[in-house]
């Protein structure tokens, strides 16, 4: 069976403890890194063995490490805890729960890209995982881990725990360093890519809190280790967050490559006497999977290949109680709410989308309004600036894609089809719903 | 104007040191803006012009560009909040959980719309379709930041309830819930699970 690797202890020790963290051999892969290897070798031992990042786009966490130019600069390292996808609640654990184990993932990939200092970007809404991350960052600092001279070396790093204030789009990474550099989070346009032109117009490196926490194991137990978990382009373990529909919904830490349907199993199952409906494999923005996607293995390549993406891991479970035109809509609010309103197609677009959805919840959408909100929903997506309008969409078109049917017999029906019961003629729940199925309408 | 009207704030002389020490954390200044924020916050739960003022003295900036900032993000209030400020999480997987009831039973044990504030100064109720990271527990609310999990009308009256009496023990009880998968991690990841 496997064996959890980044959630270990989890539930049964209380890892925030400095020394619990030592007594399970925490710090050691920082001892050996810093005694035994030079930065490089860090480097290629991450390169070995096959991390990619767990932020959303899995790209090669050692492969975006070697693209930092050789020019004299100061290099930044930047922890992006800035976890606000829905449906996604991972690093939120990871950050509470096992604290020390990513500060000595940031103190690692500093030393591993030289950083003159790094920084961890925390949600403003997770204020008690800023209070443990500041609490583990001044024991660990007490003994040796973080500033001058750690472990009597060369190597020093100050960590900078920066906290939000409430933006989602600031986990999209450019708008990330323009809040950290104390402006509105606005993305950019790339390029410059962070690696050339980052935070103060140095290279900059920004990775995920799960890719930041697994570098300790891979020190620690080496990259081939590594590379057995997990399937052949994705390695290692993955902690999905599963929410929704399910029996026990929560955090369950599996290989990379694992099926959806065991993903769903391992976190319950459905309720009973329920049917699957369908299920976003990575947070409210990638796009939906059905039933013959049960058995994809989830990882990068396969998830994209069944047309939707890994993204975080987040996934979110629908059963046929579910009604998809409403939960639309709730995403479509949202989107509304967090775009920047810096470009044009997501600020107009968006409010758009969620005009349509909204008509169409309250019993009164259009005929042509399923053409318009696909038409509308494909312009938002290929002409917006950064990833929250480039997959604000998915949901979507993907519902309309698998439940168009869903969608027209809201349309048809003024709302009365819904299989929740949750859209309703002019947006209120009828009095008498026996009467309201039989049109009529107070 | 969306901050507040207000003189001089009393944080910048008081909290000197601080103030020092978060400046000089950074490689330029200037990124001390939303952490020297978050502490103009902390004085009366909400954010005033002479609070932007101030922090704009501090980094040499002009007024202007600090409120440019703190109008961008959505955790600054710029108007006078209660002493607890309730958050309802209603994003896509709380919604799923029925977070609606529980935003409508927050607006009838507490007579106030979504935004608004009860006539004493108490309680501030939220609503926010920003997911709060922690949907396996929903729906959820924060109080001042804290989380309770699990929601239901019945739970929402006690937690209203013991926020009016002040009840620090009621309080702990409330919160009181494995977050986070924690219960499901004792038992380690199960074997056997349901069907799909």
């Amino acid at each position: 069976m496997f064996e959890p690797v980044l959630t270990r202890g989890i539930g049964t020790l209380n890892l925030t403890d400095l020394h619990v963290y030592e007594d399970q051999g925490g710090y050691q892969a920082l001892h050996r890194a810093v005694h035994d290897m030079s930065p490089g070798d860090v480097v290629h031992e991450v390169i070995a063995s096959g991390l990619r990042g767990r932020g959303g786009a899995g790209f090669p966490t050692g492969r975006k490490w070697t693209f930092l130019p050789d020019d004299g600069r100061p290099r930044y390292l930047v922890c992006n805890a800035d976890e606000s996808e829905p449906g996604t609640f991972s690093n939120r654990m990871l950050i509470e729960k096992h604290p020390h184990q990513l500060l000595e993932g940031v103190l690692l990939a500093a030393y591993a890209i030289r950083a003159a200092r790094s920084f961890i970007y925390i949600r403003g809404e997770m204020k008690r995982g800023y209070d443990m991350l500041i609490q583990a960052l001044d024991e660990a600092r007490a003994r040796g881990y973080v500033g001058e001279h750690i472990l009597g070396t060369d190597f020093s790093q100050e960590i900078v725990v920066h906290r939000g204030a409430g933006a989602y789009i600031c986990g999209e990474e450019t708008a990330l360093l323009d809040s950290l550099e104390g402006k509105r989070g606005e993305p950019w346009l790339r390029p410059p890519f962070p690696a050339g032109r980052g935070l103060y117009g140095m290279p900059t490196i920004i990775n995920n809190v799960e890719t930041l926490s697994s570098l300790p194991h891979i020190l620690g137990k080496g990259a081939a280790w590594y590379r057995s978990l997990g399937s052949e382009k994705s390695a290692g373990p993955k902690i999905f967050s599963v929410s929704g529909q399910v029996a026990n919904p929560g955090n369950y830490e599996l290989p990379l490559g694992t099926t959806l349907r065991q993903v769903i199993e391992t976190a319950g199952g459905l309720l009973p006497r329920r049917r699957f409906k369908a299920a976003q494999p990575g947070g409210g923005s990638a796009p939906l999977l059905v039933e013959k996607h049960l058995d994809t293995p989830m990882d990068f390549e396969s998830v994209a290949a069944a047309g939707s993406m890994l993204g975080t891991a987040g996934v979110i479970v629908y059963d046929d109680s579910i009604c998809l035109v409403k939960a639309a809509q709730v995403m479509a609010a949202f989107y509304a709410n967090e775009s920047c309103s810096q470009c044009t197609p997501c600020r107009v677009g968006t409010q758009r989308i969620l005009d349509i959805l909204t008509r169409m919840t309250r019993g009164r959408g259009r005929e042509e309004d399923l053409d318009a909100l696909e038409e509308l929903s494909w312009g938002v997506k290929m002409a917006s600036l950064c990833g929250l309008g480039q997959t604000a969409p998915n949901l979507v078109l993907s519902a309309l894609r698998h439940f168009r049917w869903e969608f027209e017999e809201h349309v048809r029906s003024r709302a009365r089809s819904c299989p929740a019961d949750v859209c309703w003629p002019r947006g209120r729940r009828p009095e008498n719903r026996h009467a309201a199925a039989r049109g009529y309408q107070p | 104007m969306r901050f507040a009207r207000g003189g001089p704030p009393a944080w910048t002389e008081r909290r000197k040191d601080e103030v020092a020490r978060l400046v000089a954390l950074y490689p330029e200044g200037r990124s001390a803006i939303m952490p020297l924020l978050h502490l103009a916050q902390e004085e009366r739960g909400f954010i005033t012009q002479g609070d932007l003022e101030a922090i704009a003295g501090v980094l040499g900036m002009p007024m202007s560009a600090v409120e440019s900032v703190a109008s961008f993000y959505a955790m600054y209030h710029g108007e006078r909040t209660g002493r607890f400020v309730v958050t309802v999480c209603t994003s896509l997987p709380c919604h799923m959980a029925h977070a609606d009831r529980v935003v409508e039973a927050f607006k009838k044990a507490l007579g106030i719309e979504e935004g608004e504030t009860t006539p004493d100064g108490l309680i501030t109720l939220e609503a926010t379709s920003e997911c709060l990271a922690a949907c396996d527990a929903g729906p959820v609310v924060q109080v001042n930041r804290e989380y309770f999990l699990r929601l239901n009308p019945v739970k929402v009256r006690d937690l209203v309830t013991a926020l009016r009496q002040d009840d620090g023990e009621a309080l702990a009880r409330l919160a009181e819930y494995p977050s986070t998968g924690e219960a499901l991690f004792a038992a380690r990841v199960r074997e056997v699970g349901g069907r799909v």
